[in-house]
């Protein structure tokens, strides 16, 4: 078995005094999807937002315990938090593509790193079009505003833009909460292609689309890590009689 | 549970048959009265600007003229002209002139002929009240070229409002080159890098600028900006355009900072976290990302900005040296039109020409207001739709 490619190790989170997570510790594998599940408020997207330290925005917010990508702290003093979400990708809940051109949405986070060379630029942009299964759809329509766009396209938009980079995980927090079933399922098909170039960690309230879309399943309840496990036995043989209740839609 | 649905059902539609039509009442009197309320100030603009219009129609229909006749009249001509134009030309009422005898009629006609002989230079035949004096080069006697010259009390009063519009300009502009990047740029700092307690300090300290009265702002230019900004660049005439551009860019940084930060702080939160989960430093997403969503608000601010510094009349008044030259240099002194009004209205002749060519100032500097601003809501609506997508 492969090694983890982040590695949870009795990670606490408090929002000022409120503490959010309790001792959680969750390996993510490579090249494989996690999903995070749970009720609102469990902590799972806090937990995911410490990944690429989007909680730093949130002020008076603390972290303890290890957080280890690729054997490194993300919260060491000498990470470059910058390098780091290069590495982490992130798709939002909301879409929320820039007010520009379909082109410079996926074009953007390669500008910022410094690539001006228009044919490499193109060449990168239109593969991660193709990869986000949005290529035919916007192919004649590249530089036309992204707003214009449909709810589902503006996600996979993102989901462009966030592997235009090449990071090695994506991050995923509740990429279909806002779309209709047909939106969702191009999503999640799309979630099955990716898995083979990248790590995917998934926030979800969908059961049916964690138990469909992951390979391993975290089940969150109050801020504390319930189980922890391979999908299929997640549900349909869970060792905890909570993920059992939750699961099958006892409480939630 | 059935009982409760059933008694619902029933004093529900009792007390709405009672209320509703009274409320309807008073809501369409509310909004009638907010609706007049709202008319009321449009037509307070409106005949605030009718008014002023209204004093220097004379001027705008060409019904002024202060021309001198050219040639005297000679005593022969005077028993064959009707009483009328005699009066007009001598300067005395019809009633007046009927009680003159023949000896003082006469008198009077050679008196004329001599001052009319006396300065008879060709400046005296023009009448410098018309629309091309006010607006076009003069060579007048004594000049070696034809000049733009606003002199307003003269032998030959002079109204040409050219070197008026050009000292506004001046000062407006240098106003806006000053303030725009500081305003523009503490709003994205404060808006998007400061941290909190930083911002609850220079936002309030900032807004706080604007309730500077312009009086005391003028007396610091004249006495304190005038003496650093000589001592740095070094020119001859100490209060001139740059003095005055400066201290009006005060004023004018809070008006723009406020509303460019209104405008940045109103962008969602959600471009600038997907920027930065792409990796992107605070700086470039304040100006790749929020900067670029907030252009429409950000140029609104701007041209309010300069509504604000091209009205602005004290602090002009005070710091720009007052003269009403023609140059293009920004460390000549340069005459605002809302410093010319201010400072010439109060001598004036109630009536006169010179009175009503202020007016027509003031009705210029209006429709110039109106006009940018009606460009400026143009293109802020061009920005938001090119914004939106549509195309």
């Amino acid at each position: 078995m492969d090694k983890p490619i982040i590695q949870i190790t009795d990670a606490n989170f408090w929002y000022g005094a409120k503490q959010a997570l309790f001792d959680v510790n969750v390996s993510i594998m490579p090249h494989q999807t996690t999903a995070f599940i749970g009720p609102s408020g469990c902590g799972k997207s806090t937990l995911l937002r410490c990944l690429n330290r989007m909680n730093d925005l949130i002020l008076g917010t603390r972290v303890t315990g290890r957080i280890a990508f690729n054997d490194h702290d993300v919260n060491a003093p000498d990470v470059d938090v910058i390098e780091l979400r290069k590495q982490i990708g992130m798709v939002f809940q909301k879409s929320n593509p820039f007010p520009k051109s379909v082109f410079d949405n996926v074009a953007y986070g390669l500008r910022i790193q410094g690539m001006t060379d228009k044919t490499e630029l193109e060449t990168r942009v239109v593969k991660s079009l193709k990869k986000a299964a949005l290529w035919e759809e916007v192919k004649d329509r590249l530089h036309e505003s992204a707003l214009m766009m449909s709810g589902g396209q503006q996600q996979r938009l993102c989901i462009a833009r966030a592997i235009a980079v090449e990071p090695e995980i994506i991050l995923m927090d509740e990429p279909c909460s806002a779309l209709d079933p047909t939106a969702t399922a191009k999503i999640e098909e799309l979630i099955q292609d990716l898995e083979k170039d990248y790590t995917i960690i998934i926030v979800t309230h969908n059961m049916q689309q964690a138990a469909r879309c992951s390979d391993y399943t975290a089940f969150f309840y109050l801020g504390r890590l319930i189980e922890f496990d391979a999908t299929n036995k997640i549900f349909t043989n869970p060792t905890n009689k909570q993920t059992e209740d939750y699961v099958t839609g006892r409480f939630g | 549970m059935n009982e409760r649905l059933t008694t619902d059902t029933v004093v529900l539609p009792k007390a709405q048959r009672r209320r509703t039509p009274r409320r309807r009442w008073a809501e369409w009197l509310v909004e009638r009265g907010i609706f007049l309320v709202s008319l009321s100030t449009i037509l307070m603009v409106f005949l605030i600007f009718a008014f002023v219009a209204r004093e220097a129609l004379p001027v705008i229909l060409r019904k002024t003229n202060n021309a001198r006749s050219a040639t005297p009249v000679t005593a022969a001509q005077v028993s064959t002209m009707p009483p009328e134009q005699l009066a007009t030309y001598l300067g005395v009422t019809i009633a007046d002139l009927k009680k003159y005898n023949a000896e003082t009629v006469k008198a009077l006609v050679e008196l004329k002929a001599e001052e009319l002989s006396q300065n008879v230079s060709a400046d005296s035949r023009v009448n410098t009240t018309s629309w091309g004096w006010m607006l076009r080069a003069r060579q007048w006697v004594g000049y070696d070229k034809p000049e733009y010259i606003w002199q307003p009390v003269s032998e030959i009063p002079k109204y040409n409002i050219i070197p008026l519009f050009i000292g506004s300009l001046k000062a407006t502009l240098i106003a806006l080159i000053f303030s725009v990047p500081l305003g523009v740029g503490a709003a994205i700092y404060v808006s998007q890098l400061a941290k909190p307690k930083i911002r609850e300090v220079i936002k309030p300290v900032i807004e706080l600028l604007s309730g500077i009265p312009s009086v005391v702002l003028g007396f610091f230019a004249l006495l304190v900006l005038a003496s650093i900004l000589q001592g740095m660049f070094h020119y001859s005439s100490r209060l001139n355009a740059l003095v005055a551009g400066v201290a009006l860019g005060l004023t004018v940084i809070p008006v723009i900072f406020t509303i460019s930060e209104d405008a940045l702080s109103t962008v969602p939160s959600g471009y600038g976290q997907a920027a930065l989960a792409l990796g992107a430093a605070p700086w470039q997403v304040a100006w790749q990302i929020v900067l670029p969503a907030a252009l429409p608000g950000v140029f609104a601010a701007c041209v309010l900005g300069f509504g604000r510094a091209i009205g602005e009349t004290m602090i002009v008044l005070m710091a720009s040296g007052n003269a009403s030259i023609m140059s293009g240099s920004i460390f000549d002194s340069c005459r605002t039109i809302t410093a010319t009004i201010a400072a010439e209205l109060a001598e004036v002749v109630f009536g006169g020409n010179h009175y009503r060519i202020l007016f027509l100032l003031g009705a210029l500097l209006f429709a110039v207001t109106f006009v940018t601003n009606l460009v400026g809501d143009v293109v802020v609506h061009r920005l938001k739709r090119k914004l939106e997508g549509a195309r």
